[in-house]
């Protein structure tokens, strides 16, 4: 076949087929339907193999991106499937949730000419056919007998306990909450993540013999030192993630009407309050809902509100829409299904209706001024443009900080915000200890937080001794060298020589 | 999994339960709290613990029947059956201060809770006074085990039918009359009688603390739900608390936030007590 160029490969990026925005807000179903086997054969088309891969760099778990899409090409779905597994156990996740156009994506070098690869959708096809068809790698496993603790069953812990299960270590994780996934159960809605997918790719987790115990409050039942003194861990990793939600503290933020992001989220994802009274938990949905902050967070409080039969769903935001954090696709998605959107506007103060809910918003408008820390443009208030705005429920989605409980129990070291300190190989102030994910950095993203997961593990693994062949080359200090040639730089052809 | 290995029914509406979670009985300490949930499709419930036995590895909870989710525990939750979900101990533990003087006041739901920090500050070697409060004498539920850890007992109902006749306030104004040396007053129970608790304290300036019980979900300072405001400073219960300065905390907020789900609580339970056997013929059909 002919070596692919910019000029022959398929020039427009292959559509992701959408349920149309009418029909999705009535529904919790996935918004993005995913690939056909023909558009997924014909997005894997445009990558033209470029021997550079900045894809690969631009991935935080390293994916061999163009290795994947290349048994595409071939129809070898299986073989796309191991392939990304040897870096990710969570396809069908992460070519979800992935912010693959800050990432693989936008170093993509069919994007310097045209749209890039749709990597992720590529990713995500591939893991939803493992979904249907059942496949799963199971490595052979050597048990060495080490014992590992991780603490928090999301995308951070989970990374870290698939590595270190297929090490041959023991593990277990410890969950807080009745289901594990942490943010893909609880936060991350059923139409952007279904339930069923966080399911089965967890259960591949399970199926490495890692041993999950939820209800089980670290910290508080018994404390990170006790893991690693008393109850016979050599190592443990700390993933419980940055969930504490700010609040902006004007005043009416007590009004009943008033929650966080992560409450509304919560009560929708985890206790499936869309479904009281056959379901416990209530919700009290608002009519007219103002959403404060524009965040991936808030597109999906905004539209799982939608979905909740919200008259009327309104996004306020200080900054303009160029400044916001959400991902471009999630806001455009918000719009398709009618949220609207007010840029350049903060509330100042919550009014109630005389009976302790909520009745409107006060509302400033703003205008952006110099460049701030961020390097994005500082929002000022316009004086005297204040005026009402009504509405009987206003989510908080304004960004969280630490998980306190570790913090709270522990001798870790914290920096000034709560955050555990640890290293570039996650290391914390406590030999043994580890600690990875938005409980480190800050509340991040999935991915961010499943890199560092896998970057402790590997630390873990040296600071165990126990070393996997890959390790072992890297941190050899004296690589093996056959006639002055390294043999890891693929920098030379074996020839057989007759004799 | 949870097992319920006992139960006592102190009143048509209050009851007793004893769950096995031996690693919970062990770290569990006075004024701490669990979550749990009765079933796969229950909400997610924060009870004070009542009591724990590192011995039997079990842990006590006292529970009020009053909305859909208690009412359908106090007829499901059976000796031999099981919680779906426990999980705790949550909370900061109460500070059990080498007071000489304290007072233990507990109402309502409150007087269960109130008992393990009695027990506490006399094991730090405090002279206990307890002050509990019941409707009317047949009401009244674990007096021998209060005068147990207590130097003082004293009792008040609604109708002067046992001790005193009276709020608990008159307790505390009877025990503070008698002893002006009170360290620390611990209350525990309904917001309206920390608050008026509180209040009996405040003029003589006596350190009260009171245990909080708003709404919540995780437990774990993840949702939100359960700021209160303590001194003017937003506060979470579940991982600040759930104890306080009753003298800077706002009880008219808590209580206006408790009425949360006032309308849907009652639909709920309107829609249970039509048929409050079976919840399989609550699913939705697929006329629904």
């Amino acid at each position: 076949m002919a070596k692919k160029t910019i000029r022959n490969i398929p020039q427009e990026r292959t559509a992701m087929p959408v349920q149309e925005p009418k029909a999705r807000v009535r529904n919790f179903s996935e918004v993005a339907l995913g690939y056909s086997l023909a558009e997924a054969l014909n997005e894997a088309e445009r990558c033209i193999m470029c021997p550079q891969e900045p894809c690969v760099k631009g991935c935080p778990v390293e994916i061999d991106i163009p290795g994947f899409i290349q048994k595409i090409c071939d129809q070898n779905f299986r073989g796309a499937y191991d392939v990304i597994t040897d870096t990710n156990l969570l396809p069908a996740i992460c070519g979800r949730v992935c912010p693959q156009e800050s990432q693989c994506e936008q170093v993509c070098i069919v994007g310097d000419h045209l749209e890039p690869v749709a990597v992720g959708r590529l990713e995500r096809f591939v893991g939803d056919m493992a979904v249907a068809e059942g496949w799963s790698n199971e490595p052979d496993i050597e048990p060495n007998g080490r014992r590992v603790a991780i603490v928090g069953a999301g995308p951070a812990g989970i990374a870290c306990a698939a590595d270190m299960a297929k090490a041959g270590c023991e593990v277990v994780i410890y969950e807080a909450l009745h289901r594990p996934g942490g943010v893909l159960s609880y936060g991350i809605p059923e139409f952007r993540l279904p339930n069923e997918i966080v399911d089965d790719e967890f259960g591949k987790v399970i199926e490495l013999g890692v041993k999950v115990e939820c209800n089980t409050l670290v910290g508080r039942l018994f404390t990170i030192e006790q893991l690693r003194e008393k109850m016979g861990f050599d190592a443990v990793f700390i993933g419980t993630g940055a969930g504490y939600p700010t609040f902006m503290g004007i005043p009416g933020e007590s009004l009943n009407g008033v929650l966080s992001a992560n409450e509304f989220l919560t009560r929708c994802n985890l206790m499936q309050a869309g479904e009281f009274p056959y379901k416990d938990t209530p919700l009290h949905m608002g009519r007219k809902v103002a959403v404060i902050g524009s965040g991936n967070t808030a597109m999906d409080a905004m539209r799982v509100s939608l979905r909740l039969e919200a008259e009327e769903v309104h996004c306020l935001y200080r900054r303009s829409r160029a400044e916001s954090p959400a991902r471009a696709e999630e806001v455009d998605h918000a719009e398709e299904e009618g949220v609207i959107f007010h840029w350049l506007t903060a509330p100042v103060e919550i009014l109630d209706d005389g009976n302790n809910n909520v009745r409107a918003l006060r509302c400033i408008r703003m205008e952006l001024g110099e460049p701030d820390d961020s390097g994005r443009r500082r929002p000022v208030a316009i004086e005297g443009s204040e005026y009402e705005f009504e509405a009987d429920m206003v989510i908080y989605a304004i960004g969280t900080n630490a998980n306190p409980i570790i913090g709270q129990t522990s001798n870790l070291e914290l920096n000034k915000w709560g955050y555990i300190e640890a290293n570039e190989q996650q290391r914390t102030s406590i030999a043994g200890v580890f600690a990875g994910g938005d409980i480190v950095t800050g509340a991040a993203t999935v991915i961010l937080a499943m890199g560092a997961g896998r970057r402790a593990a590997r630390s873990m693994k040296a600071y165990l001794g126990i070393l996997d062949p890959v390790e072992m080359a890297v941190s050899d200090p004296e690589r093996p060298r056959i006639f002055g040639i390294d043999a890891r730089q693929r920098n030379y052809r074996r020839v057989r020589v007759a004799a | 999994m949870y097992e319920i290995v006992a139960r006592e029914d102190f009143s048509d509406s209050t009851f007793l339960l004893e769950v096995k979670y031996p690693l919970l009985a062990k770290a569990a300490r006075p004024g701490q709290f669990v979550i749990v949930m009765s079933n796969a499709d229950g909400e997610r419930i924060p009870l004070t613990i009542a009591d724990f036995s590192p011995e039997r590895g079990t842990v006590t909870l006292v529970i009020q029947a009053v909305g859909k989710t208690t009412m359908e525990m106090q007829r499901r939750c059976i000796v031999g059956s099981a919680l779906y979900a426990m999980v705790g101990p949550m909370g900061k533990p109460s500070e059990i201060s080498k007071m000489g003087k304290v007072a233990c006041v507990g109402g309502g739901l409150g007087v269960a809770p109130v008992y393990p920090q009695a027990r506490a500050f006399k094991q730090n070697g405090a002279y206990v006074i307890g002050i509990v409060g019941f409707r009317s004498r047949d009401l009244i539920f674990w007096q021998r085990k209060f005068e147990d850890v207590c130097d003082e007992l004293i009792i008040c109902t609604d109708d002067g039918s046992a001790g005193i006749k009276g709020l608990v306030t008159d307790g505390i104004a009877m025990a503070v009359d008698k002893h002006p040396d009170i360290d620390e007053v611990i209350a525990i129970g309904p917001p309206v009688m920390m608050k008026f608790c509180a209040e009996a304290t405040r003029a003589r300036d006596i350190k009260t603390t009171v245990s909080l019980n708003p709404i919540m979900v995780d437990g774990t300072g993840m949702c939100g739900g359960c700021r209160v405001s303590v001194g003017g400073e937003m506060r979470f219960c579940c991982v600040d608390g759930p104890d306080f300065d009753g003298h800077q905390v706002d009880f008219d907020e808590l209580m206006r936030r408790l009425t949360r789900f006032r309308e849907d609580e009652r639909a709920a339970l309107e829609r249970w007590q039509r048929n409050p056997g079976c919840r399989l013929e609550q699913e939705p059909t697929a006329s629904e």
